[in-house]
């Protein structure tokens, strides 16, 4: 098991390397510049120049990714230009809200997709299924930013139930719970489409097959032929479904903390970018890619759990 | 001879699909004697796994449907009992194996706790009593280390010894009928003798009354007291093993043992019935072994042969019998 673990971390080191590498060529194709950032939109050109000869901007692309590496090893992922603070700090202030949003939003989405699906999938072709199939179409179909501008008119605005500004305190108090309320709802609604979906079709798929049958030839109450012999199969697809849209969730939760102006790496990333503050947006780059490569890890590690021919014998 | 444990009469069994219904068994009825080894033969597709399913209640309906007929075990037709009376009895007094033991196992839990379950569930064993229970079934069915393989998943398992595992979930719980479907059908050689040995042990030791279907002849001859030939949905010929290997009456069973492959003669190529078993949504109204029957004349066109006892303990639903010169080596002449 451990050395299962210890494989996939090693593995994980070329796929963060190269993600680091392309951020880095993307962020210096985009349009913007940093040494300009830094000195200032009045500086005269040649204090812009001499600026960018300080960052080691005027050097080529390698070497200043190699630059980057070097002080990354010794764990210094610079300063921000505009803020003038660590990376680190700004990071570390910034990962606390964004878990507990993945956190609040998987909590309800999971749990409720799959039972959605498995219900869906038991009463095929009733009026119920036909109705999660129809939320979960809308789910997947609506964009991100759609659903978070509905829910803020409707939960925010016109029935005025939630905040939809900020965040209002760390997730165990009353406040932090009502400001995540919104974000949380819209980014897991994203989630409820596929999870159903996929649920309801490997339910399906595995109540078809023999063993099943042979739990029932047990006299097994069909409640637990379906949840002990369907779910729990059904439930290995649907994670590896899960580990993959964790990653759109990162994705969506850039959307949707800029939509609610809260405080995590989404609206980080997003404020860092369009002000070219090249070492923050370095920063958030790696932090998503970390965030992404440990989910992947903890998917695996969750499917060896659920299916004992996956582990090595 | 004893009560009969099992008892079919007339059974029906249609599958409805896109409107049309499928009568896949027909008037299908049998005796399962106490402590006797039934074999219900006959080609693929002929009703018989259907039969086994409809008698245990697992077939799924929607589309199958049972439109007519008894089936009585203890004296009760188990076609009128509850879905919660019908799941007392299945896995507890009526116990079933698969054809298929490479996919009649669940995947994600050792074989040990797919047996525990089933004893939880009919015997109330719990905890360690259930596992003791578990390893000693295993060794019953002579799987070699019964206490570490209590705990295997069934993908380390060999086929054969997953059909070991499957027969002692099966007998879990001291079951009065045993019904296999085709329990040999997916194993090699070697192993179905193995299994089929077993299978006759067990039966003997614990005088459960075993259906066993199948559509090898060899395993009838080797296993069973008396068998039930099905042609199409229909039974055409029931009788016990020796009247019916010695004196086969119908022609779709003397056509059946004359394409069984043998040891003692050298033959070019094997016996085939000519043509095939008639779709079961093809509307026939005389026999419907009339296409592929030599025999055949206009009254078995147009009238259906019932039933009926041509020698003590031997029946036969066909116009001809009994017929003379038919042998089962010789087909038809």
């Amino acid at each position: 098991m451990i050395e299962t673990i210890l494989n996939r971390i090693l593995v994980s080191i070329p796929v963060l390397f190269g993600v680091l590498f392309l951020g880095f060529a993307l962020v210096q194709l985009a349009p913007g510049d940093p040494a300009r950032v830094q000195a200032g939109p009045t500086a005269p050109p040649e204090v812009v120049e001499q600026i960018r000869a300080e960052m080691g901007l005027d050097q080529p692309v390698i070497v200043q990714f190699g630059k980057y590496m070097e002080r990354l090893a010794h764990g210094d992922l610079g300063r921000s230009l505009i803020s003038n603070k660590s990376v680190t700090s700004e990071l570390a202030a910034a990962i606390v809200p964004t878990i507990e949003l993945m956190v609040a939003s998987l909590f309800w989405s999971i749990p409720l997709g799959i039972a959605m699906g498995t219900l869906a999938a038991v009463w095929r072709g009733s009026l119920f299924d036909r109705f999660i199939m129809a939320i979960s179409v809308a789910g997947v179909s609506l964009p991100i930013f759609f659903i978070c501008l509905i829910l803020i008119q409707f939960l925010g605005v016109k029935f005025p139930l939630f905040p939809f500004i900020g965040r209002g305190g760390p997730l165990w108090t009353m406040e932090g719970l009502r400001h995540i309320a919104l974000p949380a709802l819209s980014l897991g609604l994203i989630f409820i489409g596929p999870v159903s979906r996929m649920t309801r079709s490997s339910v399906l798929e595995v109540l078809r097959l023999d063993h099943v049958r042979t739990a029932r030839a047990k006299g097994l109450p069909e409640r637990q032929v379906i949840l002990r012999h369907g779910l729990r199969n059904a439930l290995i697809p649907v994670v590896t479904l899960v580990g993959l849209q964790i990653g759109y969730l990162l994705g969506g939760a850039v959307v949707t903390e800029t939509i609610f102006s809260y405080p995590g790496i989404g609206r980080l990333a997003v404020g860092a970018i369009l002000s070219s503050d090249f070492p923050l947006t370095q920063g958030t780059i790696l932090a998503l890619a970390v965030g992404f490569i440990l989910v992947n890890l903890i998917v695996d590690i969750l499917y060896t759990q659920l299916d004992p021919r996956a582990q090595k014998t | 001879m004893a009560d009969p444990v099992l008892s079919l009469r007339d059974l029906d069994v249609r599958f409805n699909s896109d409107g049309h219904q499928l009568r896949v068994v027909n008037g299908v009825g049998f005796d399962l004697m106490a402590g006797q080894t039934l074999g219900l033969v006959g080609e693929s597709g002929c009703g018989k796994s259907v039969t086994s399913l409809a008698i245990m209640r697992l077939l799924a309906s929607p589309p199958a449907e049972i439109a007519g007929g008894e089936v009585i075990f203890e004296n009760r037709d188990l076609l009128k009992l509850s879905k919660r009376e019908m799941r007392e009895l299945r896995g507890g007094r009526m116990g079933m194996i698969f054809q298929e033991p490479m996919t009649s196992l669940n995947p994600v839990y050792t074989c040990g706790s797919q047996i525990i379950e089933s004893l939880r569930r009919h015997s109330g064993l719990t905890g360690k009593a259930a596992r003791e229970r578990a390893i000693e079934l295993l060794e019953t069915v002579r799987l070699p280390s019964p206490e570490k393989r209590v705990d295997d998943y069934p993908h380390q398992l060999s086929g054969g010894q997953r059909q070991r595992v499957m027969i002692a979930l099966a007998l879990a719980n001291d079951p009065t009928v045993l019904i296999a479907d085709e329990p040999t059908t997916a194993l090699d050689v070697t192993i179905q003798a193995q299994i089929l040995d077993l299978l006759r042990d067990l039966q003997e030791r614990t005088g459960t009354a075993v259906l066993l279907i199948t559509h090898d002849l060899g395993v009838v001859a080797e296993t069973c007291q008396a068998v039930v030939v099905m042609y199409a949905g229909t039974v055409v010929e029931r009788g016990d093993v020796s009247s019916i290997f010695a004196d086969p009456q119908h022609p779709y069973t003397v056509g059946l043992m004359a394409a069984v492959p043998r040891m003692d003669a050298i033959q070019g190529r094997l016996t085939a019935i000519p043509g095939s078993v008639p779709p079961p949504w093809e509307r026939v109204v005389g026999c419907r072994f009339a296409p592929r029957c030599p025999l055949a004349d206009d009254r078995c066109r147009n009238e259906r042969p019932a039933l009926r006892e041509i020698a003590p303990g031997h029946e036969i639903a066909c116009w001809k019998a009994p017929i003379e010169g038919v042998s089962a080596t010789g087909g038809q002449s």
